[in-house]
């Protein structure tokens, strides 16, 4: 396979550091799944850890706070890159510690 | 679909294409191109996810795909799992090996190799880490440690797209639908 973390980190610093309209700490705080105020804290959580409990009122909610459609789609996104960056990060490093001493 | 504006795309050529898809198909579009098509510029998981299913690797298209499946099923995501089980099935033109191994990993009719792979995906999709000793379980079925990379590869755009389909709650499609949509991933891949 061609090197797919040299992808991924382009797709990671693109949703962080690229154009968007949700603003970058708002993404970041998003890709960290920390730091973020309610009702944004609650829906950015269960993206996080059980996305399938994402109701139509999480949704509302982070709506009736002010956020557009697309600085929804852009947390939501970074989000869910995060936490599935973080367990990519986990394997990677645990699979070097396994090799070590082999 | 959750957010109207996935629905409707974006600019006239996103509009243009999914109109073109439910002239020429016949059926509406499925949720998971509109994210696809969705602001390319911003998140645009085609080029990644392309790459870690269909670039080269030891594991088949087939492994990979019910990587995807079986990834889905720990997250309890079911468009994903009818998606990627179907995909699996076609290309191993195996029914039953797909349905074993998503309903019972230790008695499923595949490999030791990618059961053990399995079992470590499991394991860092439930708990979202893993350590070095869950590795060395599967380096000693003989998986090689490319192979472990490119399986986590196919753990980290599942653990994505899982939680986009959800989050936005993609529609699941009628088998029939399904299936043709299956038949295009394998023809064509995600890009």
């Amino acid at each position: 396979m061609t090197d797919i973390t040299a992808m991924h980190r382009a797709l990671v610093d693109r949703v962080l550091e690229g154009d968007g309209l949700a603003s970058r700490q708002m993404r970041r705080a998003a890709f960290d799944n920390a730091g973020l105020a309610e009702p944004m804290r609650t829906l950015i959580d269960k993206v996080a850890q059980h996305a399938y409990k994402v109701t139509d009122e999480d949704i509302a909610a982070v709506r009736a706070a002010g956020l557009s459609e697309d600085q929804i789609f852009e947390i939501v996104v970074c989000a869910a890159i995060g936490q599935s960056t973080h367990q990519y990060e986990s394997g990677l490093a645990a699979l070097d510690a396994a090799s070590e001493g082999r | 679909m959750r957010l109207a504006i996935l629905d409707r795309g974006d600019g006239l050529r996103t509009k243009a294409i999914l109109a073109l898809i439910r002239l020429f198909s016949r059926q509406p579009v499925v949720d998971a191109v509109k994210l696809a098509l969705y602001r390319p510029d911003f998140y645009g998981g085609g080029a990644v996810t392309h790459e870690a299913m269909r670039g080269p690797s030891a594991w088949s298209v087939g492994d990979r795909e019910l990587m995807a499946a079986f990834v889905s099923k720990v997250n309890a995501c079911q468009f994903c799992i009818e998606a990627h089980s179907a995909t699996s099935r076609i290309w191993y033109a195996d029914d039953a090996k797909v349905a074993a191994t998503l309903v019972e990993l230790e008695t499923a009719p595949i490999e030791e190799p990618l059961r053990a792979t399995l079992r470590m995906l499991r394991k860092l999709t439930r708990e979202h880490a893993v350590g070095a000793d869950e590795m060395r379980a599967v380096l000693a079925t003989g998986a090689s440690r490319q192979q472990v990379q490119d399986a986590l590869a196919v753990c980290l755009v599942f653990n994505t797209t899982d939680r986009l389909a959800d989050t936005f709650a993609f529609a699941v499609p009628s088998p029939a639908a399904m299936e043709a949509a299956a038949k295009y991933l394998l023809k064509r891949g995600y890009r």
